[in-house]
Parts: structure tokens; sequence; C-alpha cells
């Protein structure tokens, strides 16, 4: 039948650029985000993403919503590449060191500047963009998510628990172990990536 | 007055702005009072001002592109993700 053919066509053609519409001035947004949260992985996230708004494109009532809801397909295909490509388990080295390590406290104790009157933000001065990128890509993915979102991204718990399907507590619960766990990160980095010897050489 | 540790482990909630009234005026009594925690907690700041200011993306072109042109292509890709 052509006509019906014909129909189901400009459909399909339709819903295309109804997509296309809506996704074109996101796109920067959202690979900045991805960015953030996977890395170089970020345009296989954007695509990640992409096919699977599309496939739930009818379920998009409000389009003043699109970017929110663009927002929370592409942290879950964040999620779903981080968890796949992360190196340490999930909850390694949430032990009790990690909980008592205060990076304020190593920095004091160690003492790497000895004539810095700023040693805390000298240290924090070692790091450049990309090594805190690296940082945070080393961190189990769990505890990214929210620090990124939170912290780099500006949203609030409560939204963040809301992206990743989760209890407020849950979310609170990971950032709070999420930035003990960045404070010792740090600190392991500065020391095996020779930046306490570069800077004191 | 709570201890050090206690205040220390609130501290990003507290500077978060995520805390009740009441353990927020702990916090604050405690600062009042611990030299130390005061520079736990303006460490803190600076830790979060320079995670705000962590690494950034701009998208580039020819990647921009390729999601572009991956647009034309979804409506295929859907049907093949019907058929698996």
């Amino acid at each position: 039948m052509p006509a019906e053919g014909a129909r189901v066509a400009a459909a399909a053609a339709g819903r295309q650029e109804r997509f296309r519409r809506l996704v074109t001035g996101e796109l920067d947004r959202l690979y900045g985000l991805a960015y953030r949260l996977v890395g170089r992985d970020a345009e296989d996230a954007v695509q990640d993403c992409l096919l699977k708004a599309f496939r739930s494109l009818d379920r998009l009532s409000d389009e003043e919503a699109a970017g929110g809801w663009f927002t929370a397909i592409l942290v879950n295909c964040c999620r779903d590449r981080g968890r796949a490509r992360q190196r340490r388990p999930d909850e390694v080295e949430l032990d009790e060191d990690v909980e008592r390590f205060s990076l304020f406290r190593k920095v004091a104790d160690e003492d790497p500047f000895p004539y810095s009157d700023s040693l805390h933000v000298d240290f924090l001065g070692l790091f450049g963009r990309d090594d805190l990128h690296a940082v945070l890509l080393d961190l189990p993915e769990i505890y990214r998510v929210p620090l990124v979102l939170v912290h780099m991204e500006g949203y609030s718990t409560r939204e963040v628990a809301e992206l990743v399907d989760a209890p407020l507590g849950t979310v609170l619960a990971r950032l709070h172990r999420g930035r003990k766990l960045l404070e010792k990160r740090l600190w392991e980095y500065a020391e095996s990536h020779g930046l306490l010897e570069e800077r004191t050489r | 007055m709570i201890s050090c540790s206690e205040a220390v482990r609130q501290l990003w909630e507290y500077l978060d702005g995520a805390l009740t009234d009441r353990d927020r005026s702990r916090i604050d009594e405690h600062l009042g009072a611990c030299l130390r925690c005061c520079g736990e907690a303006e460490f803190a700041g600076e830790l979060r001002r320079f995670l705000a200011t962590g690494a950034s993306a701009t998208l580039p072109d020819d990647v921009r592109q390729r999601l572009l042109a991956s647009l034309d292509d979804l409506e295929d890709l859907d049907d093949l993700e019907d058929a698996r």
C-alpha cells in the first residue's frame, strides 16, 4: 500500500526532524559534561545518549524539559561506560584509612614547601587541569559522578539523586566518601607523578 | 562542643549549606574555638574552588560533524536495535 508506506515514511522523517531540532543546541553542553565524566570516551557516550534518547523520544512530552531529559540519559550512558572501563572495583579503599585521611593535615605534616606561607594553596597549584581530570577519571564511577555533577557542574544533591535515580542519603554518602577518596588520590598522584619533586627542585 | 574529627567530617556539607541549623551552629561553635579546624575549613573551600575550575572541553568540529551526521542514521540504528 504505497499511501500507507508514504505516511509511515513521513512520520519517521518528522520524528527525526523533531529530534534534530531538540538536540542540535545541546551537543556542546552534552559533550562537555561527558568529557568530565568519561574523558576520551565522551564522543561514544554522547553517541549512546543520542540513540537512547531517540528511542524514547515519544516519552518526552514537555519539550521545554528536553535539556534535563538529555542530561539524565547522558549521565546514565556515562555511568555504564565508566563502570565498564574502571580498573578498580567501586568500593575499593573505603576503609578507615580513607575515612580518616585529611589532605590538609597530610600537606601540613609532610610540609613539601618549607618556605611557603600558603603551602596548601601551593599544593593545589601543582595540579594542572589535566592532572585533576586524570585523578577524577581514576575514581570509581559511583564517586566521580556525584563529585563532577555537584562540584563542577553545579547541580544540587537533590537534582543528582534524581539524575542517578538514587536516594538522597545515598548521594550524600557517596559525595562524602568521594571527597575523602579524592583527597587521598590527589596526594598519591602528586607523589607518584613527581609533582612534589618538580616544585621543590 | 563537638570533637575536631566530627567537625572535619562535616566540613564539606557545612560549606555546601547542606547541614541542619543545629549541626551548622555546632560547627560554627567549634570553628570559633579551634584554629586547626579553621585551617581545614579554609582548605576545604580552596579544594571546592579548585574542583569547580577543573577540566572542560569544547566540542571539536570533527566530533560535532560526526554527531550531526549520525542523526541521519538514528532511524536505521533504532530498527537494528529493535531487531536484536
